[in-house]
């Protein structure tokens, strides 16, 4: 499937800033079942980017603007070609072991009524694929999403005790509920071809099962992504694997307006 | 636990009419000043010390509890080949310490051969994935490293604890030279004393060798947490001794990878940061988002291998307490040979011979938490109840991996001066340890810390510890 | 190698605290004797105006205590909960010591951290001789920064602090004049008019000048010599026209030494020249209120500019 994404960032301030210093996770790169066309991160003012490969294999692009800077508005395009693979990874870039990714974090420490779930959704069958597809299914069950919000901070067990808003937060979620089940997991964010009006990227989860290697489970639609998906950056939670991390040296508040469209080209399949 | 039949430097086990016998000289410096004497000298040495500000706050108290550290006017002393085996040691150490991190955060030879468990690691906190795949310039991770040393026989040292993040205490080291000097000229007369204040510029050499390659006059600078912090003394001391700028967090800015220091005729590139801030407050961008103390972009410009950091970021898996059992392991590893300095006999209870020997002599051992600190979690069998012994021991059974046991050790003394005359107090000791691209430099004297209390073996400051000059002779007699 | 901006900054902080805890002390030892010790108390009006010549009114207004010695010495010196206590600038003033110790010699450093102790564990300032005494070992240790500052290297950290205290002391002798003759000079009155002399001695006490008169006029206590003295007469230290030169100078050595020059320089110099034609008699005719006001004004601009110029962050 051919995948146009253009994603706009646009951020406002209430007074001028100094100073911009952003960490950008906002390309995609190259798998067995992903190949990127092409792909641009660009800033509508004076900026120094730098491209660089973080600790986790991520493609990030350090962003420094010198203010004054009222506005500023990070634009991303680019078409990408993706194959169905089932959900199941080849060719990502790996630098950590799996077994990193059983490591808790604030954001996914687990509750104990979110361990319970887990145990108890999985109960019955110790084949780990079985198991997680299930966590997988009754998530999506459990939780009906909203099109995507902004990052609110939500934790793993705050979103399971209330309601769910975000793909963030089941994401969130699974990878908190599959660690308890000894399986690695880590966080994804991307883009999906879904159809609906977004504003944010979308979330969904990886988990490490032993002979099969990474294999990508999205608790929205309960299923493994197949071809509609631009797989971005992965994490240990939802900050680590966020488009943005930043930083400015100003007064007053901030405002972000984002505007997405991820869009299929062509018929070809 | 007493004194009672623990080695004395200085006095041996014959108490102070029968010292050692290559301490007969000093024996009798001790014995021929009198006592009113020398607490006249140690006094003005603390007066000293509070003019100048060598003072530390504790936590919690506010400025009008700045204290100074005890010091203490016996000298400590290493005969010159004491002193020589040790630094083998330590160097040995060491170079497997930065071997180790450099493995960790590469190729991790050391899990795929099964030397450590993997989970140790990679579930371990002090693992840094953030800066994994980083190498750092010129490939030292642990440039200044303060291995902490305690001794229960003439030839008997152990290694109790490696510091490879920001260890502290080297002001002290110099300070206390300074005030024996002043106080105790005869004693630099009577003996050949390596001198110490050579670290300042060691310190300053080893930073301009591992600047990025190709900066011809490196911009050097120490960073600190500011004025606020224990041991701003010691940072606003080694700045100004090495005649580098002092910075604070909000001086430095990263443009295009490349840091910056804002003066007052603009931006200025510095080349190597010796950063006395931990970790998590490096790089908001990286670690934790929400600290004001660190420098968007640090680790960018890091990684793009535009400046060095002394330490390295991460260092903290390398003396972690779980790894700390592991280290003669990884010494064989990386060395090929046995460590030169054993590590203190360490049951790992997760081990189920260990536990089952640690469950067999709780009252024997001293059982710790491995991710515990400060203390907290610790049964020091010897002085504990049988119900302290009993709750351990279901402790153990229920999370066996939570726990390490190691014997307690009698701990050297050296004599002390006390109200009521010397007397025997144990110490310890941190020499100071500094990794260049060029080459391993042992400082010869470091800090050694006593147990002011009759008896105690608790060194911290925190905790009533004292400071000693530490002598290392050019020759085999004091 | 070129000073940290943070550098800068917290040298020239340290050198307007430390006057303005000297001005405030003297200002609170002035009042003291013409309210409490001479012949005729000046009772609340005296003490009134001390709080307005500080810019502390407002606040010791919402303190809800009558305006008499007791409340206002205690509120000038040791109270913690307000900006414009002397304890206060003291604190803001070690503070900045501290971040700049390499800076400093140890003298300098001394006398700051030694006033400052002065007041860490004090509750009371006691009755008038006891406040007297406080504040006169204040200005000791003030005097004995100045001195130890003088000591020091002629580099830039010297004269960023001399920078720092010249600036403030402008400020504050311009409040002064302006508050007092107000107070004194109520509208309709003339300048030659019969003259409280406790009160007139009291402005000159705060700025230490009670000598200085003598030398300079014979004729006696008069408001309009007073006006002269403080604002035109170059010779008086504390004078405006003091003030205003030795801005200059610092201005022109710091340039020498660093290379930086700019608008801060371009405004005290034309500041120089406006003050340097500016006779008194004018000034008074003229309105002597608009012209403090508007010398507080470009103060204060001045002080912007140095920022700017030294990139202060």
């Amino acid at each position: 499937m051919r995948i146009a994404v253009e994603h706009r960032s646009v951020y406002r301030f209430t007074q001028p800033q100094a100073r911009i210093v952003q960490m950008l996770r906002l390309t995609p790169c190259d798998t067995q079942h992903q190949t990127v066309v092409s792909w641009m991160v660009g800033v509508d003012c004076d900026a120094r980017l730098r491209d660089a490969t973080d600790g986790y294999g991520n493609a990030v692009t350090m962003l420094y603007a010198e203010g004054p800077i009222e506005a500023i508005e990070v634009v991303v395009t680019g078409e990408v070609l993706t194959t169905d693979n089932a959900g199941v990874l080849r060719g990502t870039p790996e630098p950590l072991p799996p077994a990193l990714f059983l490591r808790s974090t604030p954001r996914t420490a687990p509750s104990a009524a979110l361990a319970a779930f887990a145990a108890d959704v999985s109960a019955g069958t110790t084949d780990p694929i079985e198991r997680l597809h299930r966590l997988n299914q009754a998530l999506h069950a459990r939780f009906r999403c909203v099109p995507d919000v902004p990052d609110n901070g939500l934790t793993a067990a705050q979103a399971f005790a209330g309601k769910a808003e975000a793909s963030r937060d089941v994401a969130q979620m699974f990878v908190s509920a599959a660690r308890t089940l000894e399986a690695p997991a880590r966080y994804v964010s991307g883009y999906h071809l879904d159809g609906t009006q977004q504003c944010a990227p979308h979330a969904w989860c990886e988990a490490w099962i032993d002979g099969l290697g990474w294999v990508a489970f999205d608790p929205v639609t309960g299923l493994s992504p197949a071809d509609g998906y631009v797989r971005v950056a992965v994490g240990l939670d939802s900050e680590g694997a966020a488009a943005v991390a930043g930083h400015r040296i100003g007064h007053g508040e901030e405002q972000l307006a984002v505007d997405l469209h991820v869009d299929r080209l062509g018929n070809e399949e | 636990m007493g004194s009672r039949g623990a080695f004395d430097e200085i006095w041996g086990h014959g108490g102070p009419d029968a010292p050692r016998a290559e301490f007969s000289t000093l024996s009798q410096w001790i014995a021929d000043t009198p006592a009113d004497e020398l607490q006249r000298r140690q006094q003005s040495a603390e007066a000293a010390f509070r003019q100048l500000g060598i003072t530390f706050a504790v936590y919690g108290d506010s400025d009008a509890a700045e204290r100074i550290i005890p010091f203490d006017i016996v000298p400590r002393i290493f005969l010159q080949r004491e002193w020589q085996k040790l630094s083998e040691g330590l160097v040995q150490r060491v170079e497997a310490i930065n071997a180790f991190l450099e493995d960790i955060y590469g190729a991790r030879r050391i899990l795929d051969e099964g030397i450590i468990p993997p989970e140790l690691i990679l579930r371990n906190e002090q693992f840094r994935p953030e800066v994994a795949g980083i190498r750092p310039p010129h490939g030292v991770w642990a440039h200044i490293c303060g291995i902490d040393l305690v001794r229960t026989g003439p030839d008997e040292f152990y290694v109790l604890e490696d510091n490879a993040r920001t260890p502290s205490g080297v002001s002290y080291m110099l300070e206390n030279r300074e005030a024996m000097i002043r106080l105790c000229p005869e004693l630099f007369r009577d003996f050949r004393v390596a001198p110490v204040d050579s670290y300042p510029d060691m310190l300053l050499e080893t930073m301009r060798s591992v600047a990025p390659s190709g900066r011809a006059r490196p911009v050097c600078v120490v960073l600190t947490p500011g004025h606020f912090n224990s041991a701003y003394y010691e940072h606003s001391f080694l700045a100004d001794s090495m005649g580098v700028e002092l910075v604070e967090a909000a001086d430095l800015v990263v443009d295009d990878d490349i840091v910056y220091m804002e003066t007052i005729a603009g931006r200025v590139r510095v080349d190597v940061i010796y950063r006395r801030i931990d970790d998590d407050f490096l790089d908001p961008l990286v670690f934790k988002p929400d600290s004001l103390l660190g420098v968007p972009g640090l680790i960018a410009a890091y990684r793009a291998g535009n400046v060095a950091l002394l330490n390295a970021p991460g260092n903290g898996i390398a003396d972690d307490k779980a790894i700390y059992s592991y280290m003669p392991e990884i010494v064989r590893f990386y060395s090929g040979g046995e460590a030169r300095l054993p590590n203190v006999e360490t049951w790992r209870c997760r081990e189920p011979q260990a536990l089952k020997y640690v469950l067999d002599h709780l009252p024997e051992l001293v059982v710790k938490l491995v991710d515990g600190s400060g203390g907290y979690g610790m049964l020091v069998g010897p002085t504990a109840s049988s119900e302290q012994i009993e709750t351990f021991r279901a402790a153990l059974i229920a999370e066996p991996h939570r726990y390490i046991a190691q014997p307690t050790l009698a701990l050297s003394t050296v004599p002390t001066l006390t109200e009521k005359g010397l007397a025997p107090r144990h110490v310890d000791f941190r020499p100071f340890v500094l990794t260049g691209s060029d080459k391993v430099r042992v400082v010869p004297g470091g800090l050694t810390r006593v147990a002011l209390r009759e008896g105690s073996l608790v060194v911290n400051s925190s905790q009533g510890g004292g400071t000693k000059d530490s002598f290392v002779l050019l020759g085999d007699a004091a | 190698m070129m000073m940290l901006s943070r550098t800068a900054a917290a040298l020239y902080w340290l050198g307007r605290y430390v006057e303005r805890a000297d001005f405030i002390a003297r200002l609170v030892e002035a009042t003291i004797r013409l309210d409490a010790l001479s012949a005729r108390p000046a009772g609340e009006a005296a003490w009134q105006s001390a709080l307005a010549v500080s810019y502390t009114d407002e606040a010791f207004a919402a303190t809800g205590h009558p305006a008499v010695q007791a409340h206002v010495a205690r509120f000038l010196t040791l109270d913690a909960s307000h900006p414009g206590s002397i304890i206060r600038c003291l604190e803001m003033a070690r503070n900045n010591a501290r971040a700049v110790r390499t800076a400093l010699t140890r003298e300098a450093w001394t006398a700051i951290n030694r006033a400052w102790w002065l007041f860490a564990n004090r509750a009371s300032t006691g009755g008038a001789t006891e406040t007297l005494n406080l504040v006169e070992q204040i200005k000791g240790e003030t005097r004995g920064f100045e001195g130890a500052t003088h000591r020091m290297m002629r580099n830039e950290a010297t004269l960023l602090i001399q920078l720092g205290a010249a600036v403030e002391r402008a400020d504050n002798t311009a409040r002064l004049v302006d508050v007092k003759y107000h107070l004194l000079l109520p509208a309709g009155e003339s300048v030659g008019g019969a003259v409280d002399r406790d009160q007139w001695t009291t402005i000159l006490q705060t700025v230490s000048a009670v000598t200085a008169y003598r030398w300079l006029y014979s004729e006696g206590l008069r408001p309009d010599n007073v006006i002269d003295l403080l604002v035109s007469r170059s010779e008086l230290p504390r004078s405006l026209a003091a003030c205003v030169e030795e801005t200059v100078t610092l201005l022109s050595q710091l340039a020498k030494r660093t290379g930086l020059q700019g608008e801060a320089d371009r405004m005290a110099r034309a500041r120089l020249a406006r003050c340097q034609k500016a006779r008194t008699p004018d000034i008074i005719v003229g309105g002597l209120h608009e012209y403090l006001e508007t010398f507080i004004t470009e103060n204060a601009l001045l002080d912007s500019a140095i920022a700017r110029q030294f990139r202060f962050l």
